[in-house]
């Protein structure tokens, strides 16, 4: 029982905060002014807790696994939905179903969490739809736009269509191995046609989740329509937590076809790098700005991901958690403008400096540490998954990959250009930011400007493996 | 001497910058700031000659290590050499003179002058750093100041020009990125310069990564063809944003090119040294052709500047240590002299608001001592002997006669023969500027150089005379460098 407790620790937690969600809706209820502090402590508890008593075991006959590791990933993700719900305060008292939203958000997390600890693919496919389908409800929560039921109707067909594909790939792993536990499938893996091909089923359900080039055709519409606070969840939380566990099924389960996953990543990441960054060029609505940039973050993620070794882990982690700080702190900017005034599109933040200068210079920062300029924290991550991914000295591709960074600075100077240097005769009006608002916006630009300085956050990731 | 000084400085400095609440106030700090910087400097400077002339033959002094990301092997590891002191002098120099020139600086001036100290925060960090890691990051730290500059604070068509600068930089950047993990994974996981330097590396590795990473820092000091950058980004900066990028960033690239390219990778400097030869020598006489052309100040001095920084490329490919030495005298001299002249180009045309040759005269009439500082900085871009630029052109033209074949001769008269289009873009320029009757009536009325003005142009002219008078001390500086890079050249 003690043991039970530990080890699936950080999913109580999230349980129990939804069960509390839960009575206080069925109850008497509690008006938005006085949920949303509740929500953020509980969410701030949650992420203190997280830290500790990290150990690593087994449960319910391998089905769920946990180490230092995995708990370091969960507490990155705590960490960015606790920043998304400070970062959305304006727009969370408004809404007239606060507990729903974090329901459902935090159902997801928890799917999340099982997801990144599964050591079965019965687990791992359960884990996958609960923190699926809730999403997809969430994607429509702006009831009175259309554009946001359009956006829920797209993501639940294709994630439909996506986990069919899924429990295919797995059918026929079972039919060749007679197995379906993380650690006995590599010791079966024969090799043959047949698996090669059922790797490839499941792992293009992965592609359709990191919005991997061709499984793309989702991600602008439903970033488009869905509330940011669901949009900056699906880029960053979503995203990271299947990248963590494409780590462990490509490097524990599927080590036996490193040749194959390999190869596939390389083209995969180059050619979502380039239709990322190409179509991001064209946006003019934020939301869709940042859709298809994330896009080609993923890219890169991919390259560091093809190292195959504990490298490849810790850079792809690290990469996580800047990208978390960077594209949140975007996400807040844009949510804090667009609930002010509803402008979304890149012509309005034309001098934006001139009204508010702490708004720009965040955005500003967020978005060179999404280009990877220095000193910015996304410099390094994004070194560090070049090194990894350079491990096999592959030299064409390696460059192939920094011109590409560079095209990716094209288009996000074409926004700070727009802040801080086209004139503009009606600029936004200065915009009051709510503290817990500030709060997060200065913790996400302390994480951008320090994590990459300090080295041993690094050091300490590859310590926990 | 804590090198560490030079960085801790410039960022007490933007901090302190940053807080401060009047315009008056940031002035202030931003000049007492800089000033010690030149203080800094001139300390390193005795503390240096003092070690070696107490037989300290070190390659590097005053070094420090500390550990960033160990499971990387990356580690902080600073220390100079003469070579970096003498750039650190250099850039301390065309601080100062950059703070003082925008005195007038009335839009976010705040914001500014952080930004022209984050510039040189990054080029001290660049010209201290012993590990590639660390001197990229260095390097990279000045592209958001140098793009912010010049959309902010630029004139004409500033956001092009901006958005071009930094995308052509960050190309360069790419390339050295690539290079970089190359050396790191050929090295056994080694960012350290001094440990790479006793690797020794196979010539097929060095093939393919020497042009990565000269190319790379090429970019930064205007290799021909990516050269392009330099007149669109000088002449849409602000006065200090142009004396900056061509007295400092260009020199950045320059010495990465010499202190990474062939210093780590000898084999390839050889096997590409005639194709360097070649650009450089296309860049030396287009450039000053193209100069003869323009009608622009600033446009003059920006293709003037893609000619003399060719002089030390050319310099670079001849591979002697009279060479090396002379294209580290090359970068020196002409990163005072551009830098001062784009400051007198600043100053004429805050008063006159033109910067067309045409559209002047006379101005000697009005301002004396403005258009004798262009006189003299004029003849120090031509090479008159007495001013940095003679014994700089002098000495790379002695080490590249040192190589007696055919192609190297050629490359050399061809180079020496360009001085004379120097002579008649600039002497037609000045004289257009300065001499004969005040063509246009509104210039009468102008006033001289204002105190600031004065004082920048004096500290610049006086690094200028005093390499012109006094060469020996510079070249005890930058000799033993160039002697040992020449040395891994050779082979010995």
């Amino acid at each position: 029982m003690n043991e039970l407790l530990l080890l699936m620790k950080s999913e109580l937690v999230i349980t129990v905060i939804i069960f509390g969600l839960l009575f206080i809706k069925v109850g008497k209820g509690m008006s938005n002014d006085r949920l949303l502090p509740i929500i953020q402590l509980s969410l701030l508890a949650n992420l203190i807790i997280g830290f500790f008593f990290n150990t690593e075991g087994n449960l319910f006959g391998d089905m769920f696994y946990t180490s230092p590791l995995i708990a370091f990933e969960k507490n990155i993700l705590n960490l960015g939905v606790y920043l998304i719900a400070l970062l959305n305060t304006d727009w969370l008292k408004k809404t007239a179903n606060l507990a729903e939203f974090f329901l459902l958000m935090l159902s997801a997390l928890l799917g999340m969490f099982c997801l990144i600890s599964s050591g079965n693919l019965l687990i791992f496919y359960l884990a996958l739809e609960l923190a699926t389908i809730p999403i997809a409800a969430l994607a429509n929560f702006d009831l009175d736009k259309k554009s946001s039921s359009e956006g829920a109707m797209k993501m639940i067909l294709s994630s439909a269509f996506s986990s069919g594909i899924l429990l295919f790939g797995i059918s026929l792993i079972y039919g060749v191995t007679g197995t379906i536990s993380f650690n006995e499938l590599p010791l079966l893996a024969d090799g043959s046609t047949l698996y090669t091909l059922a790797f490839i089923f499941l792992f293009s359900a992965f592609a359709f989740k990191l919005s991997i080039v061709p499984f793309h055709f989702w991600t602008a519409d439903v970033y488009e329509g869905s509330p940011i606070a669901v949009t900056s969840f699906l880029s960053v939380i979503s995203k990271g937590a299947i990248a963590f566990i494409l780590l462990t099924v490509l490097y524990k389960v599927f080590l036996p076809l490193q040749q194959v996953w390999y190869l596939l990543l390389m083209i995969l990441a180059a050619a979502t790098m380039l239709v990322g960054n190409l179509f991001a060029m064209r946006q003019q609505n934020m939301k869709r700005f940042l859709a298809f940039s994330s896009i080609a973050q993923v890219g890169f993620i991919l390259v560091g991901v093809s190292n195959g070794t504990e490298m490849g882990i810790s850079s792809v982690i690290y990469f996580v958690l800047i990208y978390l700080f960077s594209n949140l702190a975007a996400f807040g900017v844009i949510a804090v403008i667009s609930e002010n005034t509803h402008k979304e599109n890149i012509n309005d933040y034309k001098g934006l400096y001139q009204t508010n200068p702490f708004l720009s210079w965040i955005l500003a920062l967020a978005l060179f540490s999404l280009a990877g300029v220095p000193p910015t924290a996304g410099f390094f991550g994004k070194l560090f998954l070049l090194t990894a991914g350079g491990a096999k000295a592959n030299f064409g591709f390696m460059i192939f990959a920094t011109l590409n960074m560079i095209v990716s600075l094209y288009y996000y100077l074409r926004v700070t250009r727009a802040i801080f240097m086209d004139k503009n005769e009606k600029p936004i009006a200065t915009i009051k930011t709510s503290a817990p608002v500030k709060l997060a916006m200065i913790i996400c630009a302390a994480g951008i400007v320090l994590v990459g300085l300090m080295g041993w956050i690094f050091d300490y990731i590859q310590t926990l493996h | 001497m804590n090198v560490l000084l030079f960085l801790g400085l410039p960022l007490l400095t933007a901090l302190a910058v940053l807080l401060s609440r009047s315009k008056q106030q940031v002035r202030v700090i931003a000049l007492i700031g800089s000033l010690l910087q030149i203080v800094l400097a001139l300390l390193l400077l005795f503390a240096f000659r003092a070690e070696r002339a107490g037989n300290n033959t070190a390659q590097f002094l005053f070094e420090q290590q500390y550990p960033l990301i160990q499971s990387l092997n990356i580690h902080f590891h600073f220390g100079v050499d003469g070579i970096s002191v003498s750039m650190i002098l250099l850039t301390a120099l065309v601080v100062v003179a950059g703070v003082l020139v925008s005195w007038n600086v009335e839009k976010m001036t705040k914001e500014f002058y952080f930004l022209l100290l984050l510039l040189a925060l990054g080029a001290y960090g660049f010209f201290i750093s012993l590990n590639l890691f660390i001197l990229f990051f260095f390097l990279e730290i000045s592209v958001i100041p140098k793009y912010l500059l010049i959309g902010i604070w630029g004139s004409g068509k500033k956001e092009y020009c901006a958005n071009k600068l930094v995308l052509m930089l960050m190309f360069g950047s790419a390339l050295i990125l690539v290079g970089m993990l190359g050396l790191y994974f050929i090295g056994g996981h080694e960012f350290d310069l001094v440990n790479l330097s006793q690797i020794i590396i196979e010539p097929a590795r060095q093939t393919i990564l020497f042009p990565l990473l000269f190319v790379g820092f090429g970019v930064f000091t205007a290799l021909f063809p990516l050269h392009t950058w330099v007149p669109d980004g000088h002449s849409s900066a602000p006065t200090a944003g142009s004396m900056f990028l061509a007295g400092i960033s260009m020199k950045l690239g320059g010495y990465g090119c010499l202190r990474v390219a062939i210093y780590l990778l000898p084999e390839g400097a050889k096997q590409y040294a005639d194709i360097i030869i070649l650009l450089s020598s296309i860049a030396i006489l287009y450039g000053a052709f193209v100069t003869m052309m323009q009608r622009d100040l600033k446009y003059i001095n920006a293709y003037s500047s893609i000619s003399h920084v060719g002089f030390s490329l050319l310099a670079m490919g001849m591979l002697t240590q009279t060479a090396i030495t002379g294209a580290l005298m090359q970068m020196i001299s002409h990163g005072l002299m551009t830098a001062l002249f784009f400051a007198v180009i600043g100053m004429i045309y805050d008063r006159t608001h033109t910067r067309m040759v045409d559209e002047m005269g006379g101005l000697m009439k009005v301002m004396p001592f403005i258009t004798t500082v262009l006189f003299i900085v004029g003849l120090c871009s031509l090479g008159l002997p007495g001013l940095s630029g003679f014994v700089a052109e002098m000495t790379v033209f002695v080490g590249s006669w040192q190589n007696d074949d055919l192609f190297h001769r050629i490359a050399t008269i061809a180079a020496a023969m360009s001085i004379v289009v120097t002579a008649v873009y600039i002497l037609r320029a000045v004289t257009r500027t300065a001499m004969g009757p005040i063509t246009n009536s509104d210039f009468a009325e102008l006033k001289d150089a204002h105190w600031n003005e004065k004082w920048a142009a004096i500290i610049l002219l006086a690094g200028i005379i005093s390499i012109g008078i006094a060469p020996g001390w510079l070249n005890d500086l930058l000799a033993p460098g160039a002697e040992i890079i020449s040395n891994r050249i050779a082979g010995k």
